[in-house]
């Protein structure tokens, strides 16, 4: 057996009397990729905390980094240790350059009144040759592309003299082909020893990259499984205690009304000659690598950012979107990728997020507000989504992620759209909830509507009736899901 | 450093638009492109400069100190004040118009950090308290026989050259003052820890925190600098125009903002550089002083600087824009469709 280099042992740890973490394990070898997996609320992050000496773990706990028990744990004392942790946001500065910021731990480390600059470069050049990347030093982190900052980040943990590096889902904001490549680094960095702790939603990436997992539930240890005794159902059902059901959506209406026809639709420096049709009760995924203009598209079709030429047919009358009124009006709905920043405001009531779609209908001819009527609708889409929470009043902030995306949902929902277009609806949310957010969007087209959803994942584009693979602002390839598997798809798109 | 990154740069822009500006007004009047018109300038915009130099620190930790106007005004009124009643020395002068800016500047900053309010409000706040406390102690008097010993100090000039009218002009020690204020910031923010966490916690604050920068000392440093160069500052003004008003200087924090902004330096923070400031507070010195020359009215002044500013942050914005957009351009395959 290869020999430990971090061990943490009977973790317990209780915030104002809830136990976040119930005596639980983690053993990272040397040289080896680990995943760790939970829901959210599973005690994921709890533990990276303690991990990285931010949180103070209760009596019991054992903590062992590098065959040397730790006891004053702090983030100073962690970093001596040699764990580095990469959170999600990169925590990189912009306005700095990629030397800077590669050796800016190390210049502080040093506690130097004066920078020598030589230094800095020489630590970040060493960095970056280690990993075999090609950054140029000079270049300002804002200026680099999301992939490339990923790669400082490394170089950064590197410089620290990291042997175990923390990446908190490195993934979210790549593209395939740029998880490839860092992938290819994270294998490259373990066949030199270092060891990795990624954490991610997206059971194929753990599946492809770890050697082990470990898996949490409800801040208790699942248990830690070599790679070769997983599959993706056995992963979710060990997340979720849930048997995931993968039923395809059956729709077999080819001569069902067409809602939404779209002919040849280009706008320059985002897509060209698009065609598509959407019908009654039907959905189509489309799916594509991030920069293949698949937003582009449902951005144009929601009138955010029009077209330039191309024709639009809804209903069979050939009309204009060039506000997004002109959309709203033809009954398009569009859930945009990024909820936090576009879908809802979070410092709002969820009441107040679900109605503001259709203020002008609740308005009285005074202008006042119809509040029974605004509460009716509010307390309705609550409860046809299964909105958790205590009450309607309470901000959207105070909810998970996946009933945040229910309330954006629901706004949309709320103006009766006959087309809705979903724009990676299920993004950084966890394994049970998705299955519910796609389970929602079934129901909606059964009931009739037509739904575009856009997506990521294979899976996801598996529980549609028809898969539009966008690339380079074309759509290349149409496939009908029941005449393909999910590899196929995957296949597909990575070509 | 590569051309083409020294092409990209604001710094060009403004060299540029200076340099046109020149041409144009030397056109109408020849007198503007002389040795003797340009120390001129620089003399009487080193008030200004040195105050640029101050707030562009604020900015570039993310910061941003609206009290420095009353922070200077009580630094030379507690300098005039000392000097008339126990006379002293230049040292003594220097002396107390730093310190009292360390001090009022140190409020700030502990404020800042320790209250964990915008710095807007705190500055906006301490402005009043400031300027209204030294209007109740002062009550509003002016003092104007400064002793001679300032007198001639305000008049020095490192190299000096007679004209054809037979007065001198020269290089002036507040021009000096204003250069070695320049160099030590630059030096500061290139190469002391210090000032690289002056850019690191404007950047990003969160990163700067858990790369293990102490932000608080960082504020407190920022807001300590600022309020010493305000100090200083004063000293220039009291001796640029012989006498002290403690009106005179509260109301033109946003002309000296402006410039700085114009120069470069983001609102939000960790853009800036030292050489961009000293070129917009220069740009605006220009522009004043060209319509002086071409005989404009001064009422004019205002509204031209209004003008320049708004282009030039237009332009600012529009460059951004055009970045952003090149970043998320989607590579669209040309050609006809593949069936």
């Amino acid at each position: 057996m290869a020999e430990n280099l971090v061990s943490l042992r009977h973790i317990s740890k209780n915030y104002a009397g809830v136990k976040a973490l119930d005596n639980v394990e983690l053993i990272i070898r040397r040289a080896e990729i680990h995943a760790l997996v939970g829901e959210n609320g599973s005690g994921k992050s709890t533990l990276i905390k303690v991990l990285s000496g931010a949180v103070q773990p209760s009596e019991k706990a054992e903590i062992e980094i590098d065959n040397v028990r730790v006891r004053s744990n702090s983030c100073t004392e962690s970093i001596r240790c040699g764990v580095a942790v990469i959170y999600q946001d990169l925590s990189l500065f912009p306005n700095l350059t990629v030397a800077e910021n590669i050796a800016v731990n190390d210049q502080i480390e040093k506690r130097a009144v004066v920078v020598d600059w030589r230094d800095v470069q020489r630590v970040a050049a060493t960095a970056i040759a280690q990993i075999g990347a090609k950054l140029d030093v000079h270049a300002l982190v804002g200026d680099l592309s999301i992939a490339d900052q990923q790669l400082v980040a490394i170089c950064r943990a590197l410089a620290q003299e990291a042997k175990l590096i923390v990446m908190d889902e490195p993934t979210s904001a790549l593209t395939q082909r740029e998880v490839e490549l860092l992938f290819g680094v994270l294998r490259d960095l373990r066949s030199k020893g270092n060891s990795i702790l990624f954490i991610s939603h997206k059971m194929g990436e753990i599946l492809s990259i770890s050697d082990r997992v470990t898996i949490l539930r409800d801040g208790m240890l699942v248990g830690t499984y070599n790679r070769d005794e997983l599959d993706r159902r056995k992963l979710e059902f060990l997340m979720t205690q849930k048997q995931s059901v993968e039923s395809r959506y059956a729709w077999n209406g080819d001569n069902r009304r067409t809602l939404l026809e779209v002919r040849g639709l280009s706008k320059r420096g985002n897509f060209r000659d698009v065609s598509l049709t959407l019908r009654e009760g039907e959905i189509v995924g489309l799916i594509g690598p991030l920069g293949s203009g698949r937003t582009e598209l449902a951005l144009a079709l929601f009138g955010l950012k029009p077209a330039d030429s191309g024709e639009i047919v809804a209903a069979g009358i050939p009309r204009r979107i060039r506000t997004v009124k002109d959309a709203i009006q033809l009954g398009i709905g569009y859930v945009p990728e990024d909820r936090v920043q576009d879908g809802v405001i979070l410092s709002k009531s969820i009441g107040r997020n679900i109605s503001i779609t259709i203020l002008k209908k609740l308005l009285t001819f005074a202008f006042f507000l119809k509040e029974e009527e605004r509460r009716k609708q509010v307390e309705r889409w609550v409860t046809t989504l299964q909105i958790k929470c205590s009450s309607s009043e309470m901000p959207v902030q105070t909810l998970s992620g996946g009933n945040q995306q229910r309330v954006v949902l629901a706004k949309w929902l709320a103006t009766d759209p006959k087309i809705l277009i979903l724009d990676s609806p299920t993004a950084g949310i966890d394994v049970g909830a998705k299955a519910t957010i796609l389970e929602i969007i079934r129901q909606l087209a059964e009931k009739g509507m037509a739904i575009l959803l856009i997506t990521d994942e294979s899976s996801e584009a598996m529980s549609c009736n028809r898969v539009l693979i966008m690339k380079r602002g074309r759509i290349v390839e149409e496939v009908r899901c029941d005449a393909t598997t999910e590899d196929e798809i995957l296949e597909k798109v990575n070509a | 450093m590569r051309i083409a990154s020294i092409l990209k740069r604001h710094e060009l822009y403004l060299i540029v638009i200076i340099a046109l500006l020149s041409v144009l007004i030397t056109s109408i009047n020849h007198h503007f492109a002389t040795l003797e018109n340009l120390l001129d300038m620089l003399k009487l915009s080193s008030f200004t400069g040195v105050l640029a130099v101050g707030v562009l620190v604020v900015l570039l930790s993310g910061g941003i100190d609206l009290s420095f106007t009353a922070i200077a005004t009580v630094a030379m009124y507690l300098m005039g004040s000392y000097i008339l009643t126990f006379g002293g020395n230049l040292l003594v002068a220097i002396l107390i118009v730093a310190v009292t800016g360390i001090v009022l500047g140190a409020i700030n900053g502990v404020i800042v950090h320790k209250l964990e309010i915008p710095a807007i409000i705190v500055t906006l706040g301490t402005l009043s308290i400031f300027y209204g406390a030294l209007m109740v102690i002062a009550q509003g008097r002016d003092i104007y026989n400064l002793p001679q010993w300032f007198r001639d100090f305000a008049k020095l000039n490192l190299v000096s050259w007679r004209n054809v009218g037979g007065s001198t002009y020269g290089i002036s020690i507040f021009l000096v003052i204003w250069a070695v204020v320049l160099a030590v910031t630059w030096a500061l923010l290139r190469y002391a820890s210090v000032g690289r966490g002056v850019f690191a916690i404007g950047g990003s604050p969160l990163a700067a925190s858990r790369a293990g920068y102490r932000i608080g000392r960082i504020q407190l440093f920022v807001y300590c600098y600022i309020g010493m160069l305000s100090g200083i500052a004063s000293m220039i003004h009291v001796g640029l125009v012989d006498q002290i008003a403690p009106h005179s200087i509260v109301g033109k924090e946003l002309v000296v903002i402006a410039a700085v902004v114009l120069g470069g330096a983001s609102l939000s923070g960790g853009k800036g550089s030292v050489l961009g400031t000293f070129l917009g507070v220069f740009l605006f010195a220009v522009i004043g002083n060209g319509l002086t020359l071409t005989r404009v009215t001064s009422y004019w002044q205002d509204a031209v600087t209004g003008i320049v500013l708004l282009l030039s942050i237009l332009i600012a914005a529009f460059r951004e824009r055009r970045r952003e957009k090149s970043l998320v351009r989607v590579n669209v395959e040309e050609g006809k469709a593949k069936a």
